[in-house]
Formats: C-alpha cells, structure tokens, sequence
C-alpha cells in the first residue's frame, strides 16, 4: 500500500529531524492513517500553551490531501469551535501528491502564529482580531491558559 | 417542387377582410421548407460538427498557430487554453509582450529553455537511480518522467495523480505539476502517454473538448439530450440554427428558436414560470373542467375548439377561455388579447399584485397552451400521414397529398411563433405599434385553430376536394400571417417601437 510505505517513510523523518513547532507525534501503530501531535506556536497570545491536533490521512493518500483537526480549544479566527480548520494546501484542488507531511504543519503553524482575517471560520474573532488587537489578544491569552496544554520542557 | 402546379391564390381566407392587403409575400406563398432553410444558411452561415471535427478543429487551430509562432504543439495548446483559444490574441501578446511573463501567466516553461533544464536532468542521473518523491521508491531513471519543470516522478505515482484529477475532480487542461508549490500545467500529450485506462482517456478528451467548445464563442454544444453535435457559426447573433439531429435552436442563448420575443425576455420569463411554480404547475395541468357540466376533460390534441363528449351535455367551447365557441368561429376573435380596461377595473376592485398575478396568468396561459398543443406534434404527424395514405387510395398520387404534411409544418411554425408571441406581449407597453401587433397575433391565432380544426376532421372520398382546398388556403394564409406578424415586430425592433414594462 502506497500510503502506509510514504507515512512510515515520512514518520521516521519527522521523528529524526524533528519540528520545533510539532512535537509528541504519536501513532497508532495499527492505524498509521491516523496521527496525534502537538502544535507548539511561537507568537502571542498563543505561545503560552500548546495545541494537540489530530491528522487522518485518507486511504488513497498521497493522491489525496488529510484532513486536520484540533483537539484543543483555541481562541482563533480560521480555527472554529469544533476544531476544524480551513488550510488552502490541503484543499482538494491545491493538493499536490509531492507536498510533505512537515510542509502542510509548517503552513498550519504559520497560519496559528498569523491569523488570516481575510479567510475566517468565526467572522466575529477575526472582526475582534482587526478592530481591537489589544482586546482579542487579552481573550486568546486568558482562553490559552485555559484551555490549552502545557508546553514540552526543551 | 412538389406543388408547383397547384394555383397560388392570394385570397386565401374569405372569412377575413383584411386578408388581401395584409398578404405581402404572394410570391413566397408556395416556398418550401427546404428552400426556407437554404435562404436562412445563405443569410447566416453555420456548420454542423461532431466531436470528432471538435478534436480536428483543436488540431487545426493550434497547426495555424504553429505555422506562424514555431513552438511545440503542447505547449501551443496550453497558450491558447490559455487565451481561451483566440489566436489572435495569443499572437498579438506573443509578440508585443514580454514573453517571460506570457509564460509564466499560461503556466507553462519557455520552450527555449530546455537546454538548461535538461542539464539539470544530466546531473540528477549521475547514480543511475532515483528517488520518487511521492511513493519513495528508488527506481531506475527510465521509469521516472516529469514536464519542463524538471520534477520528475514515477510513471506509476504520475498516472495515480493525473487519474484522480481527471475522474475525481473533473480537470483537464488545468492540471498542474505534482510538485509542492509548481504550477506548470501538464499537457495533454503527456497525459495520453500516462493515462493508458480507456475510460479515463475518454473523460479527459470530453473534458478538453468541452473546454474548447465552452471558451469558443463561435461554438456552440446542441442543448438536445444525447447529440453529440456542435454548432459552429461566423459571427455570434441571436440566429435559428438547426442540427444534424434536427432539433432547431437560438444560437445565442440555446433556448428552442424564439422569434418574434429576444433572448433577454425569454430568460426572464422562463424564470419567471420557474418562480411561480405553483401557479405555473397549476397552469400546466392537463385538465380542464367543461364550462357547462363541470365534466373533468383532458385535452390530447391539437385543436381549441372543444365539444363536450357528454352526450347530455355537448357544449362547444374553447379550450383557452372556456368561453362559448361561437364568437371565436365567426369574423371576430378575441381570445389572444389581454384587455386592457378590465384589467384596469380589476386593479379598482382588487388589490395590485392580484392583478399582476392576472395578467401573468393570462399569457402564460396562452403560452403553456400552445407548447402544450405542441408536443403533441408527433401525434398529429403520425395522424396526418394515415390520412395521407388514406387518400392515396382515393385516386390522388403521392405528389398530391405532400400537402398535408405541409400543412403540419407550418401549423407547428405558426404555434411555436404563437407561443413566443405571448411572451413577447407579456412585456410590451401599450402603444399604437403594440395594438397592431396585437391584431396580427390575433389574425395568426384564429387562422392557427382553423388549421388545427381543418387537420382533424375525417377524410371522405366527397369532401375530398374540398378539404384539399380549404387546408391549401388556410395553411398559405397562416403561413404568410406569420411573415406579416414577424416582419412588423423585426420593423418594430428596427425603428424602436416597443417599450417594455420591466
């Protein structure tokens, strides 16, 4: 199977080079279509925790793109109450069967360290996010330390 | 040819006394319908052409292009996908513009710099071996393939991708490189030379077929369900074209051919009947009760005037008004016209969007009644042409009973010009033009059912003769009542008569 040789393949990578930003990836080892692990974001308000996400990668992978969720509550425009979010590299019509498993959590990263006003799943934060940074940075900080997990030690 | 020596005649219906100075084509009486068609394609030139021409007509277009800018055939192709196959746009922007920039924008590499991308190649195969970036094997070079772009990947992960863009999300000329983050689009040679799977071969010429006909203002796709045909004109005008399969239509918005109203008001009104549905699903209802016995009544052919078949009942109505038959037989007719000043006492009476709702109800009406009566068509054919068999028995050779399948032909002409005709006053202002319009779709109307009536009576050895004659006149009155009536909204369109409610 394609999938499972390309995700073992892309598994071990990950887990030698490591990302800063993704860290505990855990994996069932019966399942390797279905992946945990921890966004770890650099800016504020959200560098005050960390964020379990959870990937599922479609059988007919790498020819479709995963589907990515999050576990943990977060404070964030394109991010919405059930956790889905809307990431255009892995959209049906921009995947590409090349784009790596670290590429598509480096734009994720990117996306939590940057909220993308323009593109938002929950209008009224992204209204929040331009109209009074200073308010919805205090609300995402406070909501972070809430709800979010505790960042790894290094 | 088939009735040349039949007796034109200019009187054709006595019944109507304006019918001698309204007739203005005397010579046009006893023109056939081939000979119509053959003046309308000298008038407006058009071809017919399968898929197959389709495809030669992509080849030819892009050999032109070639003959003139000497650029390889696939990537000629993507340019002019790119200009949605205008070459003379493509040209001019060949060369005026930057032509970095050009390829960039129709995302394909610059032919010209091959030589540099090939290097690169060159060195990647120091080992023999690469590495596919998508499934991870490590394979010999010569299963490894990739575009301009010098991303290369494994034969097998390439006919993977480009089979679940074709089946899946419906591309074509779009699809781009499986690389991360490149956009250069993968041309349809290499598709051919990846794709080995029939039906995914098929789909993806559709698909491109499709986009070229889409992008081509001058083609155009045949709205008839499973014709495969595709209309090609010199210039895109609202113009009666008509298929190999026969089926005419507007070449400019597609919808059957819709003479004497324009494309714009058509759209509107079939949006509108597709508005108010309930009303219009009422409307369309097959059944009507009987004025006088309340009897349920289907109607299955062609003609308006009805007589109850309750045999204690036998009431001559018709079909539109359900008023009485009798006016509508004699000199007068007036069930085509929405009148005006009873339409004004119902606004005093009622409430505005009553009456609005009246008079829409009121032509669209006449306008189901006349698509209604013309589906029905085929019936009538199938009925004339057992008449016509019927008659050759009585001592009339083939040639001389051709009439009657004529007389068909022009009734369908003059209901589907009928049917139009209301949609056309449903959105005209009353003006001096519009009520001589009105008389002439009157004129039309009445001379139509005549027909219609004449075409369902029963044929006897006696009447014979008669009903040739009758049927002849009538049919060359309402075909040149049709003339008239066009001629003046097409003078109307030209001189800026008509005014529009909305």
């Amino acid at each position: 199977m394609a999938a499972t040789r390309r995700l073992q393949k892309e598994l071990n990578d990950m887990r030698v080079h490591g990302l800063k930003c993704f860290r505990d990836i855990q994996v069932d080892e019966s399942n390797i279509l279905s992946w945990t692990g921890l966004i770890v974001p650099e800016n504020p308000p959200f560098n005050k925790g960390a964020f379990r996400i959870e990937i599922n990668f479609p059988a007919e992978y790498p020819f479709k793109p995963p589907k990515i969720n999050f576990k943990t509550k977060i404070y964030h425009p394109n991010i919405d109450e059930k956790g889905q979010v809307c990431l255009p590299i892995i959209s049906a019509e921009n995947w590409k069967p090349a784009t790596k498993t670290d590429q598509v959590i480096q734009a994720l990263v990117a996306l939590v360290n940057d909220p993308e006003p323009e593109h938002p799943l929950r209008a009224e934060l992204a209204e929040e996010y331009l109209k009074d940074r200073k308010k919805f940075f205090k609300l995402a900080e406070e909501y972070t330390k809430k709800h979010s997990e505790k960042r790894p030690a290094d | 040819m088939n009735s040349d020596e039949e007796i034109p005649s200019d009187e054709v219906d006595s019944g109507n006394v304006s019918s001698s100075d309204d007739v203005e084509f005397p010579m046009e009486v006893e023109s056939n319908t081939s000979r119509e068609k053959q003046n309308e394609i000298e008038d407006y030139p058009y071809e017919v052409l399968s898929t197959e021409q389709i495809v030669q007509h992509m080849v030819d277009s892009i050999k032109e292009v070639n003959s003139v800018i000497q650029l390889p055939h696939t990537t000629i192709r993507i340019l002019l996908n790119h200009f949605k196959w205008d070459k003379e746009k493509l040209m001019e922007r060949y060369y005026d513009g930057d032509q970095e920039q050009l390829y960039t924008e129709a995302r394909v590499v610059n032919p010209y710099r091959k030589s540099i991308n090939a290097q690169k190649k060159q060195s990647r195969r120091s080992t023999g071996t690469e590495e596919c970036e998508i499934c991870y094997m490590i394979l010999p070079s010569s299963m490894m393939t990739g575009l301009e772009c010098s991303h290369r990947f494994c034969t097998h992960c390439w006919t993977e991708y480009l089979t679940t863009k074709i089946m899946e999300e419906g591309l074509g000329q779009t699809i781009s490189c499986a690389a991360h983050g490149c956009d250069i689009l993968v041309d349809d040679a290499t598709v051919m030379n990846l794709v080995k799977d029939s039906k995914v071969r098929l789909k993806y010429q559709q698909i491109i077929t499709n986009s070229f006909v889409q992008c081509n203002r001058l083609l155009r796709w045949c709205p008839s369900p499973d014709c495969n045909n595709v209309i090609k004109v010199h210039n895109v005008e609202p113009r009666p074209v008509t298929c190999k399969c026969l089926h005419t239509f507007c070449f400019l918005c597609g919808e059957n051919w819709h003479d004497p109203v324009k494309c714009h008001l058509l759209k509107k009104w079939i949006k509108k009947c597709d508005d108010d549905s309930e009303t219009s699903n009422w409307i369309s209802a097959n059944t009507k009760e009987c004025p006088r016995c309340k009897v349920t009544i289907e109607k299955d052919g062609g003609c308006n005037h009805m007589v109850c078949k309750n045999q204690n009942c036998k009431a001559d109505f018709c079909w539109v008004c359900l008023g009485s038959w009798e006016p509508h037989g004699s000199s007068w007719y007036n069930c085509n016209r929405y009148d005006e000043e009873e339409a004004r006492a119902a606004r005093d009476a009622q409430e505005r969007s009553r009456s609005a709702l009246q008079r829409y109800l009121f032509y669209c009406n006449r306008y189901m009644n006349h698509m209604q009566s013309l589906k029905f068509e085929h019936k009538l054919y199938a009925s004339v042409k057992g008449k016509m068999e019927e008659m050759q028995h009585h001592n009339m050779s083939w040639i001389e009973v051709q009439f009657l399948k004529r007389a068909v032909d022009i009734l369908c002409q003059c209901r589907q010009t009928l049917m139009y005709t209301y949609v056309f006053a449903f959105y005209l202002k009353k003006n001096n033009q519009s009520v001589i319009f009105e008389d002439n779709q009157s004129d039309l109307e009445s001379a139509t059912e005549t027909l219609s009536e004449y075409l369902e009576r029963d044929i006897t050895s006696e009447n014979l003769a008669d009903i040739k004659q009758k049927v002849q006149d009538k049919y060359r009155y309402c075909d040149s009542r049709r003339k008239v009536l066009l001629e003046h909204v097409h003078e109307g369109y030209e001189k800026d008569w008509w005014v529009y409610t909305e």
